[in-house]
C-alpha cells in the first residue's frame, strides 16, 4: 500500500473546480473563454489522473492511493479514497471521455455554452468519486450528486421530447438508490457503525439478510446498468441527450451500474449472488439475444445505438455471474472497450446530426460520396462495435464467452448470437447510412470532418486499436483484484 | 405556624425572555410615537437588534446554564434551561429574524409591514421560547396559546382579502378545537398522576403508572392535539388552507419557527414526561408518519399553486419527523431535530423565492410563475435548484443528511419495512421537486419582468441557500450540536 497521496481527490476536485470557474463565464462575449477554461480543466483533470496508471501496483489487490479523514463523526463517515483494479481503470477512462466530449461540443452547443460545459465537468468529478470512494456515504453521495447535471444536461440541451426522457430517468434512478441507501443503513447497524465498504465486505450475514441486500443492491445497479427489463429509460434518455451527454451515458454511467456489482453485490452478498446467478444470467442473456433483435428493428441511429449498449452490457453482467477469470476479466475489458466504441459511435451520429439534423437512418444514404473521411471512421467503428478481431470488442467479448462455456454450453451458445447480430445491426445501419446512392439534397451539401472532429476520432480509433492487439497492460492491472475478490465470492459469508 | 416556602424564581435563567418582551413593549411605544416616514425602519432594525441580541443572550447560556449537567430551573420549576430548549431558542430568533428580513419588502409594498405585524410576531417569538423550555404543563400551554393566537391574528393581518380570512377563521377554529383536545388529555393525565410537573410526571408514568388506562386515554388526546399543531395526517386540513390564504409572508412565518417550536412542545410532552408509556405513543406516530409520508407526497403532484405543493410537502416533511421521533431513542431525537433545524432553512428558502417573485399586486404563487427562471437569472435559478433538491434529498446537500438521520434511527429501531416505505414515497416526492426544476430549466418563460430585491434579500437568500450546500458538505456540526444538545436535556 503506498502512502497517502492526494491524487484521487485532485481527479475528483479539479474538474468540479475548473466546471464552477466555467460557470461564471456565462455572457456571450465569454463563450469562447468558457471553452478553453473547460478545455484546460479536462485536460488537467486527465493529466492529474494519469499518476494512477503509471504508479499502480499490480501485484496487489488492496486499497491503493488511499486517502481518508474524518468527515461526518456523528455517524463515523471518512471521507475514505482508494481504488484497486477494478475501479483505477475507469477512473481513467472517464477522465479520458470528459476531455472528448469538451472538444466534441466546442462548435456544436452555443447555447447556454458555459453551464453545459460546466454540467459535464462536475459530472466528471463526480464520477471520479463513484469510483474512488471506499465510504459507503461518500460512495452514495457522488452517486446521487450526478444524477443533478445528468437531469439538466438531457432536460435543457437535449431533443424534443428531452423533458419525458429527464424526469424518466432521474426517477427510475432515485427509486433504485434510495434503496441501496436503505441497505447502507442497515449494514452499517449490523457492522456495529461502520460505513466502511470493507466492513460490510468482511461482516457475517445470513442467507436471507443477503438475499434482501442483493435485491437492494440490485434495485440501484441493474437500472443503472441498464439490464433487462429494467432498462427502458435509456433508449429515452440517449435519444434525447445531447451528443456529449449521450457519450457520458453510455461510455461511464453504465459502467457503474456494472462497477456496483462488482463492488457491492458480490463481496457483500456472496452467497446470495450464487443463489441468484441463474436469475442474472438469464437476465443477462435476454439482453443479449432479445435486445440484439430489437436493435435490429430500429430506424433512428442513437436508438439503435442505446439497444446495441444494453446489449453489450449484458455480456458485462453475464462475464460477473458466471464466477471465473475469464468471465470477470472480459467483463471489465468489455467495459472499458464499449467505453470507447460507445463513445465514438455516438460521437459518429453527432457529426452527421449536427450537419443535418436528422437521426433517422432512412434520412441518409451514400454519406461516403461526400464525406469520404468520415465513412472511414464511422465504418471502422461499425465493425468494432460488431466485435471484430483485433479491435477491442473482440477481446471482451472473447473472453466472456470463454469462460461461460467452462460453465455451461448454452450460456456460451447463447451469448455467441451476439456476434451475429452485433454485425447484423450495426453493419445494416452502416451500410444504409453510408453506402449507396447519395439520397437526397442533405446527403449532397454535406461537408466532411474538419480537424477537430478529426481529432477526437482518430484517438479514439487509437484506443480501439491498441486494446484489441495488445490487451494485456489492461488485464494485468485488474488481475490481481479480480482473482481475490473470486476468492472471497467463492469463500461465502456463511458461517 | 407552617414554613413558609419561597419558590426558587432564577430570573437570570430567564434574561433572554425577559429582555424580548420589554423590547417589545418598547417597541410597540416607539410605533406609537414615530412620524409616518421613518416608522417602517425604526420598526425593522429595532425588531432585528432586539432578536439577534436575544440570540446571543441565548448563545451565552449555552456555557452558562444550569448545573453540572447543564440543566437549570427557574420559576419554581415551571421553567427549564436544558441542551434542546437552549438550541430550539436559538434556533427559533434567527429564523424568526429571517422572516423579518425576508418579508420586508413584501409587506411594505401592500402596506402590511407595520407595528401590528412586528408586535405579532415577536409576541409569537417569546410563545415559542416558552413552548420549548417550559417544564410545566400549564406553562407550555400557556406558551402554546400566546404563539397560537399570534399566528391567527398574523393571518388575518390583510383584511381585506377574502382567502386570508377565511384562512383565518380556518386557522382559529381548528387551532382552538385542537388545543381542547390537548388539555382535555392533559386534565386526564392530572388526573391519573395528580401533578402537572413534567419531571413529576414523568416519575410516576416510568413507575408502575405506565399502563394506566388513563393514562393511555389521556395520550390519545395528549397526541392529537400535538399532531394538529405539528400538521400531521389526519390533522393536517388546515396546513394546505392556511398556507395557500395566508400572505407568504405569513406562511414562511407559519412554516418555520413554529414547527421548531411544536418539535420542542412534542418533546417536553411526549419524550420528556411521557417517556415511560413510550409504547404507547409510538404505535400513534407509525400511523400517523404513515398517513402523512403517503398523503403529503402524493396529493401534492396534483398542486399547480406552489404555495399549496409546498404546504403538502410540509405535512410529508413532518412524517419524516415523526420517523425520528418514534424511534424513542436520543439518538433518533436528535436526528429528529437535525430533521426539523433542516426543514426549517429549506422552507424559509422555498417561500422566499414565492416573494422575491411576487410584486406589487401580483403574486407569483402558481407553479407557471417559475416557468424559465433559469433564462430569467441564472442565479435565483441556480438557488431554488438547491432548494428543491435538497427537499427532495438528494446530497450533497442538507436534506439529505436529514433524511439520512431520521431513516438511520427508524432503522435502528426496528422499523425496516417503514424505512422501506419512506424510501418508496420520497421518490414519488422526487417527482414534484424535480417538476419544479423543469419550469424553471427547461421551459421558456412567461414573464420577462426584472427581478428586483433588498441587498438583504438577495444576500440573506444566497446565505440560506448555499447554507445548505454548505451544511450538506459538512454537516457534522450541527449534528453533533444536536445530539450534545439532547443529552444535555432531561
Amino acid at each position: 500500500m503506498q502512502s497517502s497521496s492526494l491524487i484521487l481527490s485532485m481527479t475528483i476536485w479539479v474538474p468540479i473546480l475548473a466546471g464552477v470557474l466555467t460557470l461564471f463565464l456565462n455572457s456571450d462575449q465569454q463563450k469562447n473563454a468558457a471553452r478553453w477554461v473547460a478545455l484546460a480543466g479536462s485536460l488537467f483533470g486527465l493529466a492529474v489522473a494519469i499518476p494512477l496508471w503509471m504508479n499502480f501496483d499490480n501485484s496487489t489487490a488492496a486499497m491503493q492511493f488511499v486517502e481518508r479523514t474524518s468527515w461526518v463523526s456523528r455517524f463515523n463517515i471518512n471521507y475514505a479514497l482508494g481504488v484497486d483494479g477494478i475501479s483505477m481503470l475507469f477512473v481513467l477512462l472517464n477522465s479520458f471521455t470528459t476531455v472528448l466530449v469538451v472538444i466534441a461540443a466546442w462548435e456544436v452547443i452555443q447555447e447556454k455554452v458555459s453551464q453545459y460545459l460546466a454540467a459535464f465537468l462536475i459530472m466528471s468529478g463526480l464520477i471520479n468519486g463513484v469510483f474512488s470512494a471506499t465510504d459507503a456515504i461518500l460512495f452514495y453521495l457522488f452517486f446521487e450528486a450526478m444524477l443533478i447535471p445528468m437531469f439538466l444536461i438531457i432536460g435543457v440541451w437535449g431533443g424534443p421530447n428531452r423533458v419525458y426522457a429527464a424526469v424518466k430517468f432521474f426517477l427510475y434512478t432515485l427509486l433504485g438508490s434510495l434503496l441501496m441507501l436503505a441497505a447502507f443503513i442497515y449494514l452499517y447497524n449490523v457492522t456495529n457503525g461502520s460505513f466502511d465498504i470493507s466492513d460490510f465486505h468482511r461482516v457475517a450475514l445470513s442467507q436471507d439478510v443477503q438475499i434482501m441486500l442483493f435485491l437492494a443492491f440490485f434495485a440501484s445497479f441493474a437500472v443503472k446498468v441498464p439490464m433487462w427489463p429494467v432498462h427502458t429509460w435509456l433508449p429515452d434518455a440517449h435519444v434525447e441527450a445531447p451528443t456529449g451527454g449521450s457519450v457520458i451515458l453510455a461510455a461511464i454511467t453504465l459502467k457503474i451500474g456494472a462497477y456496483g456489482f462488482l463492488r457491492f453485490n458480490l463481496p457483500i452478498a456472496p452467497d446470495a449472488s450464487h443463489a441468484l446467478a441463474g436469475f442474472m444470467i438469464t437476465l443477462s442473456l435476454i439482453a443479449v439475444v432479445y435486445i440484439g433483435f430489437v436493435a435490429l428493428a430500429q430506424a433512428d441511429m442513437k436508438k439503435l445505438v442505446a439497444y446495441s449498449s444494453i446489449s453489450h452490457m449484458g455480456f458485462v453482467t453475464l462475464g460477473f455471474f458466471i464466477f471465473n477469470v475469464q468471465g470477470m476479466e472480459g467483463g471489465l475489458v468489455q467495459m472499458i472497450s464499449h467505453g470507447f466504441i460507445s463513445a465514438a459511435m455516438f460521437l459518429c451520429i453527432g457529426v452527421l446530426y449536427d450537419r443535418v439534423h436528422s437521426r433517422e437512418i432512412s434520412a441518409y444514404g451514400g454519406v461516403v460520396n461526400t464525406m469520404p473521411k468520415f465513412a472511414f471512421f464511422a465504418v471502422f467503428f461499425g465493425m468494432a462495435n460488431a466485435g471484430l478481431p483485433a479491435t477491442s470488442g473482440f477481446v471482451g467479448e472473447f473472453m466472456v464467452i470463454l469462460g461461460a462455456i467452462k460453465v455451461n454450453f448454452w450460456y456460451a451458445f447463447l451469448a455467441a448470437t451476439t456476434l451475429i447480430l452485433g454485425a447484423a445491426y450495426t453493419l445494416w445501419m452502416v451500410k444504409r447510412v453510408i453506402f449507396g446512392e447519395v439520397a437526397n439534397d442533405n446527403v449532397r451539401t454535406l461537408t466532411d470532418i474538419n480537424g477537430r472532429e478529426m481529432l477526437f476520432l482518430s484517438v479514439l480509433v487509437a484506443a480501439v486499436l491498441v486494446m484489441g492487439i495488445y490487451p494485456q497492460p489492461v488485464t494485468e492491472v485488474m488481475h490481481v483484484s479480480v482473482d481475490a475478490l473470486l476468492k472471497h465470492v467463492a469463500a461465502g459469508k456463511l458461517n | 405556624m407552617p414554613p413558609v416556602i419561597i419558590p426558587v424564581m432564577n430570573f437570570a435563567l430567564a434574561a433572554p425572555e425577559i429582555f424580548l418582551l420589554i423590547m417589545t413593549c418598547i417597541i410597540m411605544l416607539v410605533d406609537l410615537y414615530s412620524a409616518e416616514e421613518n416608522r417602517e425602519g425604526r420598526l425593522y432594525f429595532l425588531s432585528l437588534f432586539t432578536l439577534i441580541v436575544t440570540a446571543i443572550m441565548l448563545c451565552m447560556q449555552v456555557s452558562a446554564a444550569g448545573d453540572s449537567a447543564g440543566i437549570g430551573f427557574a420559576f419554581n420549576r415551571m421553567f427549564i434551561i436544558d441542551g434542546m430548549s437552549v438550541l430550539l431558542r436559538i434556533a427559533i430568533t434567527l429564523s424568526v429574524a429571517m422572516v423579518i428580513v425576508y418579508s420586508r419588502a413584501y409587506l411594505a409594498a401592500r402596506k402590511l409591514f407595520s407595528g401590528e405585524f412586528i408586535l405579532l410576531i415577536l409576541f409569537a417569538t417569546l410563545g415559542m421560547m416558552v413552548m420549548v423550555s417550559a417544564n410545566h404543563f400549564v406553562s407550555l400551554y400557556l406558551g402554546l396559546e400566546l404563539l397560537a393566537l399570534s399566528s391567527y391574528a398574523m393571518v388575518a393581518l390583510n383584511r381585506d382579502s377574502v382567502t386570508s380570512s377565511e384562512a383565518a377563521m380556518k386557522y382559529f377554529i381548528l387551532g382552538a378545537l385542537a388545543s381542547g383536545l390537548l388539555l382535555y388529555g392533559l386534565s386526564m393525565i392530572y388526573g391519573a398522576t395528580g401533578s402537572l410537573d413534567v419531571t413529576t410526571v414523568a416519575k410516576i408514568i416510568e413507575g408502575s403508572r405506565a399502563n394506566d388506562p388513563l393514562i393511555t386515554f389521556g395520550l390519545v388526546f395528549v397526541v392529537a392535539g400535538l399532531s394538529f399543531k405539528l400538521g400531521v395526517v389526519p390533522f393536517h386540513m388546515w396546513i394546505p388552507d392556511v398556507y395557500h390564504g395566508a400572505p407568504t409572508a405569513m406562511t414562511l412565518f407559519i412554516g418555520s419557527a413554529p414547527k421548531i417550536a411544536a418539535f420542542g412542545f412534542i418533546m417536553r410532552i411526549l419524550a420528556d414526561s411521557m417517556g415511560g408509556a413510550v409504547g404507547d405513543w409510538q404505535n400513534l406516530l407509525i400511523i400517523m408518519a404513515v398517513l402523512s409520508l403517503a398523503l403529503g407526497n402524493i396529493v401534492a403532484i396534483a398542486q399547480t399553486n406552489l404555495k399549496r405543493m409546498l404546504a403538502y410537502s410540509t405535512i410529508s416533511h413532518m412524517g419524516f419527523l415523526l420517523l425520528g421521533i418514534l424511534s424513542g431513542t436520543k439518538s433518533g431525537y436528535s436526528s429528529a431535530m437535525f430533521y426539523i433545524l433542516s426543514y426549517t432553512m429549506m422552507t424559509m428558502a422555498g417561500f422566499a423565492m414565492i416573494m422575491l417573485l411576487s410584486r406589487t399586486g401580483f403574486e407569483a404563487d402558481r407553479l407557471e410563475d417559475l416557468k424559465g427562471l433559469n433564462q430569467r437569472s441564472p442565479w435565483y435559478a441556480f438557488l431554488m435548484l438547491m432548494v428543491m433538491f435538497s427537499m427532495a434529498g438528494i446530497p450533497p446537500l442538507l436534506g439529505f443528511w436529514a433524511k439520512l438521520a431520521v431513516l438511520e434511527a427508524a432503522l435502528n429501531a426496528g422499523y425496516t419495512w417503514l424505512v422501506v416505505f419512506a424510501v418508496l414515497m420520497s421518490v414519488i416526492g422526487a417527482f414534484y421537486y424535480l417538476r419544479i426544476i423543469k419550469l424553471m430549466y427547461f421551459d421558456a418563460p412567461l414573464d420577462a419582468s426584472p427581478i428586483i430585491a433588498t441587498a438583504g434579500f438577495r444576500g440573506l437568500l444566497a446565505v440560506n441557500a448555499f447554507g445548505l450546500l454548505a451544511l450538506g458538505l459538512f454537516p457534522g456540526a450541527l449534528m453533533t450540536a444536536c445530539l450534545n444538545a439532547i443529552q444535555r436535556s432531561l
